[in-house]
């Protein structure tokens, strides 16, 4: 085996790629130089010519060492140190050999025998190296192809991130707009609903205008009444006494005063009928106070009479009222309790007038429309119960009552939000109970329970 | 000479009492009250023949109407004169208490001169 060949192998291998690791162009470039070095020297060791072959056999022997000191030593090349470690051994033996056969070839004739030994292990230590380098090759090879797929992958993951990521965006984006399209939404329905109480409650005082100026007309006549009259009872105090009659003139005094508290009372009742209006149609619901539930009733039992009769002079029906002295006040808000029972006690004289209505379409005409207004004081609280004789409600849309919009007066008779807002008013507002009982054909009957002490 | 007046307001009766004061002293007039058509029926039925010779009566009373007390007097005691009282003068209630047969429509405010005027025209007639 020639050392130029081995260097010539070693340089060739030097320069080629090994896995993932490349020599860089300058190295290159100076392999290059060292391989056309390599070659020459080898050409001239062959040469057999005197001297300078045995001089190119020095300088081979120098660039074997300087290829092995780099390869070891400089961290560009210490990849191929394997191949290094493989070839060293041939390399010293190659050395030992023509050291020797240039000096004292006897000697070397001597031990050739144990150089071709180790020749042989040494080739041996090179093969084997070789295999095991090869391997330990193809391994950063398949580490190489590996890290190449990892890359690949990493950057396939990181399209996806970044439309995902896109997708998200885009998917808050409608679901931000479509919340804020609820929103309004929302917002608008909650503005209607407003807008809906308010025209019901205006619809509400629409039906109780006629009842009120009844109410008011009534006092107001009996304040104009007492005061004329009283004039009138002056004059004939005067003519008494003028005649001596001492005792009657007294009689009429008493009198007197009798109708200035009249006209004090009715004044009074007037404008407890006003402040009742008022409060019937400011749109916010008012405070909590402590309130006659008697004189609530009693009050809107009648505004709701007049008020249906002043409306339909057709309009016949009796009403009784049982107030019971020992309900004690309770804490409402007057107005909106007064609104409940003007649409149970207005649903009562309706649904009785229009079984009146049936009845003599049929010929049938001693019937007596009819509304029961009752108060009862109950353990912690008060219940008032409103009953008619009308026609009931069948079973079937008992449940439906109390739904907002439903009703079953014909279109423009009703907004259906009577019943479902005074529902509302008893359960939410006073922490009540509004319940219903009928018999259809018979009667029906509202109940409302107002606890004495209502949460807030 | 007997009158009845129906109104559901009891404080008619009051006035009434102080405005015919001089008449009811004199003893020439005397006065009946009733709070609902089915009162003025059991006082009108209480007496036979009833001294009551004429009746004022509201007609927007709970339960029996002045109308239908004024249809149940005409059938039941023909002799006896009845006019309507109303806060409501509209039209619709005049004809129909004209129809049956009242014979003054007042409206509310009473007018106490005119009411006078028919009462005295009763008085000389029952002279």
């Amino acid at each position: 085996m020639n050392l130029g060949v081995i260097l010539l192998i070693l340089l060739f291998y030097l320069r080629r790629p090994m896995g993932p690791i490349e020599v860089s162009a300058e190295w290159k470039r100076i392999i290059n130089g060292g391989m056309i070095a390599a070659f020459v020297l080898w050409a001239f060791s062959n040469s057999g010519i005197p001297i300078i072959s045995q001089v190119a056999l020095f300088l081979n022997f120098g660039l074997g060492a300087l290829i092995v000191y780099l390869t070891l030593r400089n961290p560009e090349l210490q990849h191929r140190k394997g191949m290094i470690y493989a070839w060293l051994p041939l390399m010293g033996l190659i050395v030992i050999q023509e050291f020797l056969e240039l000096i004292s070839p006897s000697f070397f004739n001597s031990i050739e025998v144990y150089h071709s030994t180790a020749t042989f292990f040494a080739i041996v230590w090179a093969v084997v190296m070789w295999i095991n380098n090869t391997k330990q090759r193809k391994a950063l090879e398949q580490e190489r192809l590996k890290t190449l797929q990892k890359e690949r992958e990493y950057k396939v993951t990181e399209a996806l991130k970044a439309q995902l990521e896109k997708q998200v965006q885009e998917r808050t984006k409608e679901i931000t707009q479509k919340k804020n399209e609820l929103e309004k939404a929302l917002q608008e329905l909650k503005s209607a609903q407003d807008q809906l109480i308010h025209s019901e409650k205006m619809a509400s005082l629409g039906e109780l205008t006629a009842g009120i100026a009844h109410e008011i007309q009534n006092p107001l006549n009996f304040v104009n009444n007492f005061s004329e009259v009283s004039a009138e009872l002056i004059d004939e105090a005067k003519e008494e006494l003028d005649s001596g009659n001492q005792e009657d003139a007294k009689e009429i005094l008493e009198d007197l005063k009798a109708n200035l508290q009249k006209i004090l009372h009715h004044g009074k009742r007037a404008d407890s009928i006003v402040k009742g209006m008022l409060l019937h149609s400011r749109s916010n619901s008012g405070q909590k106070e402590k309130s006659d539930i008697n004189a609530l009733t009693d009050e809107y039992l009648r505004l709701s009479y007049h008020g249906l009769r002043a409306k339909d002079k057709s309009f016949t029906a009796d009403f009784k009222i049982e107030l019971d002295e020992n309900v004690e006040p309770v804490e409402i808000v007057p107005g909106d309790i007064g609104r409940v029972l003007l649409n149970l006690i207005n649903n009562g004289f309706y649904a009785a007038d229009e079984k009146k209505k049936e009845l003599e379409k049929a010929g049938q005409t001693d019937f007596m429309p009819t509304v029961w207004v009752k108060t009862q004081k109950i353990q912690n609280g008060v219940k008032i119960t409103v009953r008619d004789n009308g026609n009931g409600i069948p079973d079937e849309i008992k449940s439906k009552i109390f739904q907002p919009f439903f009703t079953t007066k014909p279109t423009g008779k009703g907004t259906g939000l009577g019943l479902s807002m005074s529902y509302d008013i008893i359960t939410n507002g006073h922490g009540g109970d509004l319940k219903v009982k009928s018999k259809p054909g018979e009667f029906t009957e509202f109940e409302i329970i107002i606890p004495q002490t209502t949460k807030s | 000479m007997k009158i009845l007046i129906v109104d559901d307001e009891k404080d008619v009766e009051l006035l009434f009492r102080q405005k015919f004061r001089k008449e009811v002293k004199s003893g020439v007039l005397e006065l009946a009250f009733a709070f609902s058509g089915e009162e003025a029926l059991k006082v009108l039925d209480s007496e036979h023949p009833p001294k009551v010779v004429y009746v004022f009566s509201d007609i927007n009373m709970p339960g029996m109407s002045g109308l239908e007390l004024l249809n149940q007097v005409k059938s039941h005691f023909p002799e006896i004169q009845v006019s309507m009282i109303s806060a409501y003068g509209d039209s619709q209630n005049y004809e129909k208490a004209m129809q049956s047969g009242a014979k003054e429509f007042f409206t509310k405010p009473i007018d106490f001169e005119s009411l006078k005027v028919e009462v005295n025209k009763l008085i000389e007639s029952q002279k």
